[in-house]
């Protein structure tokens, strides 16, 4: 069996590929590498060189510390190197420009908060890749995420688990998982802690041991997520756009002028330029009227969401109600609530035990069922 | 697992016999090929012998031979030190070049661009052969270089130097060939019209780091950097001496197997090509009617992914690969397949087969029967593949 490790250049990646290539020893001296590393280049960092701050963008792909820049394939393969694994760098770009980066901007432009990485699990990681890999030869992939994958014998399907170590768990971004996915995947660091990986980089002597974690969006240096949705729509030729609207009072009257939707998250307390007595807070954007709704924190708690284009792990009939909790962002911690599978394909209804804050449309809401991920899909309203 | 290296346009093995010349160029005989001592004259005799060697696989003289750090240097030494030159001759200047180039090439003369001079950059037809006329009709009365290669990197299409030189010195212009692909694979000659010529030891089973630029007699040519008064000042600093006596060694080797070798790589790889039409659908040879290296074969696979394809046959141990190695991971479709008017689809289902002197007829026939049974795979897991071809599934073209 060869299994394609995933090697973004970072420790838990590369802690992954070094624990395959320990488990998996040539299973036959003339067959196939029982490893073998890939990094998928998403985004060429050249692009948009005035995010980088840099003139020409001869340096750009310098940028650290973000995934495709050069730093980052030459770590991954000085670690394949180091391991003995044969390496390959396999492009992506134009798939990854369709299925995560326009779509980000777009829902960004509609009003929304949208999570690219889950995105590009189901679209590239999860798909593109497993295809690339089955096509040179590769049986299994394996990627360096903190989950789970369990197969259930008496149901005779995959189940997808939350991480051993809580406080990194990222089964929050892979609810888009199919059985098919799930058969073909490994999760190596799914039994291990952030200290036990971080831990294992160094006994072994893995060339970024050391190498500090990158918390941004892949492609979006310095979470400056409006300057890069500036930025793109200028190089694809849109004009400049006067974004502006109406910054609103949840009473309904006009207080203020907002810069245009796509600055604002649900939540956000900074850069709403208006002076109130008490502290103001986005509660809702409305991209249709182009207007941007502030209110109080307390206007912020929701009981319910409504959630589209679900993707059930374990399978689930119409009109069924399920009892769990509910994550609505990465580092929210798993809710009480109450699902119920609408009986229109792909939708749910979410009714949490106590209000939540801050339900953000485009954020993924994902179902557990103690740690087993029942199913997740896309916030589209709360109330 | 058997491995078969297909990819001698990328690199060659270094020669045993290149090896065994430079060894002790490696070790006892470590002089500074500029002092005066005893040690220092065995180096100097080493690298005078080194380009006597050069100059005879040209048919120049040695005095013509300048050593460079490879082919990418020979190229920029060229280009920017002509058109350098040029400039105490006129104010307004401009460059005629091709869409094939390496990019050696066309980065520099992208690069005297952005300086203000002008440039012609003058297509190669679907054949991947460049008009001669096209490039006289492209000369101006401040056309100070005209640069085109001999034979092509990716599709091995040899161009007519002999002609565009003629044409070169009609008009009194400067030529430059670019023959680190051609340069000890066919025979490469410093013909009348050429002002320079540019190789590479790596392509010709000499070491790596170390090339040659051909300058004929009286070229005026400004260095691109500054120090000594190494090699008639015009590439400044210490000889690399064993890298310069590998160049020599295999300059030797190449004039006294080339013809030879050539035939036979010739065979082979006719039957590579022959074999892959017929046993692989949809397959077709790119430039496959013009003349070409003997070693060469582009192959375009209607369906598949080129990339995916050399990983798989890395896999299995054979060594090709999609285009230019300088360009992998850039993936930006070929050039030169774009500039023949390839699709970006039918450029991405390319890849090229290169052959070299260990090649064997066994190696073929391990490609052969890995790469039939490889392509079937990618294409039953290609949804686009049916649609694509629909039913000329059974076609086999030569592009002619």
């Amino acid at each position: 069996m060869t299994i394609a490790i995933a090697m973004s250049g970072g420790v838990d990646s590369s802690t992954a590929a070094a624990i395959l290539t320990q488990k998996c020893a040539p299973s036959e001296p003339l067959g196939n590498p029982p490893v073998v590393g890939l990094t998928m280049q998403l985004w060429n960092q050249r692009r948009l060189p005035q995010l980088q701050g840099f003139e020409e963008g001869l340096e750009a792909g310098r940028a650290s510390g973000r995934c495709c820049s050069l730093d980052d394939v030459y770590d991954a393969r000085r670690v394949a190197n180091f391991l003995g694994i044969p390496y390959y760098v396999i492009n992506f770009e134009e798939a990854f420009e369709e299925a995560v980066v326009r779509p980000f901007v777009k829902q960004y432009l509609a009003g929304e908060t949208p999570i690219p990485c889950s995105l590009c699990n189901t679209e590239i990681k999860f798909d593109r890749f497993i295809e690339t890999a089955v096509e040179i030869g590769a049986d299994r992939i394996a990627t360096g995420h903190y989950a789970r994958i369990r197969y259930d014998e008496s149901a005779g399907r995959y189940q997808l688990l939350a991480a051993v170590d809580r406080g990194k768990d990222q089964s929050y971004f892979l609810f888009g998982l199919t059985q098919h996915q799930l058969s073909r995947a490994l999760f190596p660091l799914g039994e291990y802690t952030k200290e036990q990986v971080r831990a294992i980089a160094r006994s072994q002597k893995l060339p970024v041991a050391e190498k500090l974690e990158s918390q941004e969006i892949c492609f979006v240096p310095n979470r400056s997520y409006h300057d890069f949705i500036d930025a793109y729509l200028t190089e694809q030729g849109g004009k400049p756009r006067d974004a502006r609207g109406e910054l609103v009072a949840s009473g309904g009257q006009v207080i203020g002028e907002h810069s245009g939707v796509h600055h604002f998250t649900v939540g956000q307390r900074k850069g709403l330029r208006v002076a109130a007595g008490s502290p103001l807070y986005v509660i809702e954007i409305d991209a249709k009227k182009n207007r941007v709704i502030v209110g109080r924190n307390e206007e912020l708690l929701k009981c319910r969401c409504t959630v589209r284009n679900v993707n059930w792990i374990r399978p689930v009939s119409a009109g069924q109600r399920l009892e769990g909790s509910v994550r609505i962002r990465n580092k929210h911690v798993p809710a009480p609530a109450r699902i119920e599978v609408s009986s229109t394909s792909g939708a749910a209804l979410v009714e949490f035990v106590e209000p939540q804050r801050a339900i953000t449309p485009g954020q993924a809401a994902v179902f557990y069922d103690e740690d087993e991920v029942v199913g997740g899909g896309w916030i589209e309203g709360a109330y | 697992m058997q491995r078969v290296y297909l990819d001698h346009n990328a690199t060659t093995p270094l020669a045993p016999e290149v090896f065994k010349a430079m060894e002790p160029y490696l070790t006892g005989e470590f002089g500074n090929a500029s002092s005066i001592h005893a040690w220092g004259q065995r180096a100097k005799a080493a690298v005078e012998e080194a380009r006597e060697n050069v100059a005879r696989l040209l048919g120049a003289q040695a005095s013509e031979i300048i050593f460079t750090s490879g082919g990418t240097e020979s190229d920029n030494l060229a280009i920017l030190g002509i058109v350098e030159a040029a400039r105490t001759r006129s104010c307004t200047k401009h460059v005629v070049t091709t869409a094939i180039e390496h990019h050696a090439v066309l980065y520099a003369v992208k690069a005297l661009e952005r300086q203000g001079v002008r440039a012609t950059y003058v297509p190669a037809g679907s054949s991947g052969v460049v008009d001669p006329l096209d490039i006289r009709r492209a000369i101006t009365p401040d056309t100070v270089l005209i640069s085109v290669m001999h034979a092509n990197n990716e599709l091995g299409t040899i161009q007519p130097i002999e002609e565009i030189g003629r044409i070169a010195r009609d008009h009194g212009v400067a030529f430059h060939t670019d023959a680190v692909q051609s340069a000890g694979k066919i025979r490469v000659t410093a013909a009348p019209g050429v002002r320079l010529l540019s190789l590479s030891a790596h392509k010709l089973y000499g070491p790596k780091g170390v090339g040659a630029l051909y300058a004929r007699k009286g070229t005026p040519l400004r260095p691109l950097m500054y120090g000594g008064h190494h090699e008639r000042d015009r590439r400044p600093g210490t000889e690399n001496v064993p890298g310069i006596v590998g160049l020599g060694r295999a300059a030797e080797l190449a004039l006294e197997q080339g013809h030879e070798e050539a035939s036979h790589l010739e065979k082979l790889r006719d039957h590579l090509e022959e074999q892959i039409l017929r046993r692989v659908p949809c397959a077709y040879v790119n430039g496959g009617a013009s003349p070409r290296l003997p070693t060469t074969s582009s192959i375009s696979f209607t369906g598949i992914d080129g990339e995916g394809l050399v990983i798989a046959l890395d896999m299995r141990g054979i060594a090709c690969s999609t285009g230019a190695a300088c360009s992998s991971g850039s993936l930006e479709p070929s050039h030169v397949l774009a500039a023949i008017g390839k699709s970006r689809e039918e450029a991405r289902s390319t890849i090229r087969f290169s052959l070299g002197r260990t090649t064997t007829r066994e190696d073929i026939d391990y490609t052969l029967e890995v790469l039939s049974e490889v392509v079937n795979r990618l294409r039953s897991l290609s949804p686009n593949y049916k649609e694509a071809t629909g039913d000329q599934l059974s076609a086999i073209s030569i592009q002619k």
